[in-house]
């Protein structure tokens, strides 16, 4: 009686025949490829310097150490300064974490004006800010390089900050408008009958609901402002160079011997933050990226 | 009477919804003063010859005084524009310094003889462009297509192939300069050929940023490793935006499915790929860390890029009119990317 139920009949659903067995290794072949720069980084990484100069930089580490890492991080010379990564890190958090707040704020702001609060131009001034996402930074710099000197934040913590929050802009607001757009009207026609303005209903009911599109902003930014070149080059001061500036100059820095253990842990630490967000957040990294092509 | 009562009611919408004006101000001078105004000032300037100070004017401040290593392997060093941040302050200079020069710049820009650097680098970003979108569209949407067969462990594929994109540039451009130089692949490659006494293999070159012939495809590999994924997701995602009905009413018809995908879904996909060239489009055309970090633009010109030619000129060399007209080029090609894209998004919406 009950064998009947247990066997089940037909083929199987999932049969692994010759076109599965091709479709995988397409894939796997696929992620060999994407993977194998990171095993470089981190196979180098951990090899000491006889190893490195031994050639094959597909081979696996003898005498794995972290003493390329530590160096990196500690000592590694950038120009005349030989005091490692960790003052671009830290320069890059100073950078990151206010800047993240500012444009987050900023937009989040935008957005629900933009969804709840229109005024005459509201719309006119969303399509300039996102037709302007597409407009080449290189045609703003220059004037920006004014703005800021004339503001007095030009090579300053603050200045960089200012530039983020800018350019942060379109993409945050177009994320923030969409998602307060989809939340039901009743919730801000009611508060609005309860005699709620514009910042009470902002911090007390669209904050509150607003976690998740919150995680996908802050996830956005951080990896975008993270791995920031042009503007921490130009608006961030010498002193205050962040990571992705100092990697470049220890690397390509011409002094010496070309240690490429230190540089390739030098990578990975660059890297890190960015690539554990992502490891970490899967789905909300995906969101992010795709908010500017997928219309919500 | 009325024109008392119109005033108030004029100032009345003036003040109406006067919390969402004044929360929208950074919105308003983003859109106005920034990528308005910016955009209209560099257009303004690009006609000018505009240079900044002299460059032998200026003598850096003690504490600048020091070799700045970021651009070191270029001919221009980088003190000069630390040094212009010291010397210029504000309007006054810049307006003592502008002298209208109609379309010069321009000419001296286009001109292929007399400027090769600049033909160049159109050249290589329209090479780079052409095939980074030819092969990221190709593979990402076969990659999409393969994941959408209802794989095991797709999650695990699709951060695999998306993780390089949380990369910076620089990340990308370090790792790939050490692969691609002769110590690397090259090596690898000619170890394991002596190993297994492969004679062809022992002495196989795999140089690509040695010759200014190939490497636009040193850029490219690191380019294409970097951003690939991007466009696979966004593919995969309009593809499980398709109702699975055409799925059932392919199948009943007995279409094979790559027929299915070749003919009912890519039409059907319009919409995402066209945002996803306008996407990628407008960041090529901003290329610009990956060039810096992987080849700094060399061997020669070879590999250098209009992004780059505007940096150069507009911090190390102070010729900004110059380097303003390059700039103007670059909106010029982004409007020319965007306004067949906005005419199809929004002259359809209208019409419906």
């Amino acid at each position: 009686m009950t064998k009947a139920i247990v066997t089940p009949r037909g083929a199987k659903p999932n049969r692994i025949g010759p076109s599965r067995i091709i479709l995988y290794s397409i894939l796997v072949v696929a992620a060999v490829y994407y993977l194998l720069p990171l095993y470089v980084m981190v196979a180098t990484s951990l090899k000491d310097l006889d190893q490195v100069r031994e050639g094959n930089i597909f081979a696996w580490p003898l005498r794995a150490g972290f003493d390329a890492w530590i160096k990196a991080w500690d000592t590694a010379c950038t120009g005349l300064y030989c005091e490692g990564l960790k003052v671009g890190f830290w320069k890059s958090v100073q950078i990151t974490v206010p800047s993240v707040l500012v444009s987050i704020a900023i937009a989040s702001i935008n957005g629900y004006a933009l969804s709840y609060w229109r005024f005459r131009g509201s719309e006119v001034f969303f399509t300039i800010l996102i037709i302007g996402s597409f407009i080449p930074y290189q045609v703003m710099l220059y004037p920006l390089v004014i703005i800021t000197r004339e503001l007095g934040i030009f090579g300053t913590l603050p200045g960089v900050i200012f530039i983020h929050s800018i350019f942060g802009m379109p993409i945050l607001t177009l994320l923030f408008r969409n998602y307060f757009a989809a939340l039901p009207v009743e919730l801000f026609k009611a508060a609005r009958v309860d005699g709620a303005g514009f910042w009470g209903i902002f911090f007390q009911i669209m904050l509150p609901m607003s976690i998740p599109i919150l995680v996908v902003a802050i996830i956005l930014q951080v990896t975008g402002i993270w791995n920031d070149f042009l503007f921490g080059v130009i608006f961030a001061g010498t002193q205050n160079w962040p990571m992705t500036v100092q990697l470049n100059n220890i690397v390509n820095s011409t002094q010496g011997v070309k240690e490429h253990n230190v540089n390739m842990a030098a990578t990975i630490l660059t890297g890190l933050v960015p690539l554990t967000i992502y490891f970490i957040s899967g789905r909300y990294f995906v969101r992010g990226i795709a908010a500017g092509a997928v219309k919500g | 009477m009325t024109a008392t009562v119109k005033q108030k009611r004029r100032r009345l919408g003036l003040f109406r919804n006067l919390s969402a004006k004044i929360a929208a101000i950074p919105m308003i001078f983003t859109t106005l003063v920034v990528f308005v105004g910016c955009s209209i000032w560099t257009i303004t300037y690009s006609f000018t010859k505009s240079k900044l100070l002299p460059v032998k004017l200026f003598t850096p401040p003690v504490e600048f005084q020091f070799p700045i290593s970021l651009f070191n392997r270029s001919e221009e060093g980088f003190l000069t524009w630390v040094g212009f941040d010291y010397q210029w302050n504000g309007f006054s200079k810049l307006i003592n310094t502008k002298f209208l020069v109609g379309f010069a710049q321009y000419d001296r820009l286009l001109d292929a003889t007399r400027n090769a650097r600049w033909a160049e680098s159109v050249e290589n970003i329209l090479f780079y462009g052409v095939f980074s979108l030819t092969f990221s569209f190709t593979v990402g949407f076969i990659l999409a297509a393969l994941i959408d067969q209802k794989v095991r462990f797709e999650n695990a594929f699709r951060s695999i192939y998306l993780y390089p994109f949380a990369l910076s540039f620089v990340v990308t451009g370090v790792v790939w300069q050490w692969m691609l130089s002769p110590a690397g692949i090259q090596d690898a490659i000619n170890q394991f050929g002596a190993w297994a006494h492969i004679g062809f293999l022992e002495n196989l070159p795999f140089k690509l940023m040695a010759s200014g012939d190939t490497v636009i495809f040193a850029l490219l590999l690191a380019g294409l490793w970097q951003g690939t994924g991007f466009t696979m997701v966004l593919m995969l995602a309009g593809m499980r935006g398709i109702d699975g009905e055409i799925w059932k009413a392919a199948r009943v018809d007995g279409i094979p499915k790559w027929k299915t995908y070749i003919f009912v879904v890519i039409p059907m996909m319009r919409g995402v790929f066209i945002t996803t060239l306008v996407i990628a489009a407008s960041g090529i055309v901003r290329l610009y860390d990956l060039v810096v970090v992987l080849t700094a633009g060399g061997p020669g010109f070879a590999s250098e890029v209009p992004a780059k030619y505007v940096y150069d000129f507009m911090f190390a060399r102070s010729n900004l009119g110059q380097a303003l007209a390059a700039s103007s080029m670059m909106l010029l090609t982004v409007v020319i990317i965007l306004i067949p894209w906005m005419y199809l998004e929004y002259g359809r919406k209208k019409e419906r």
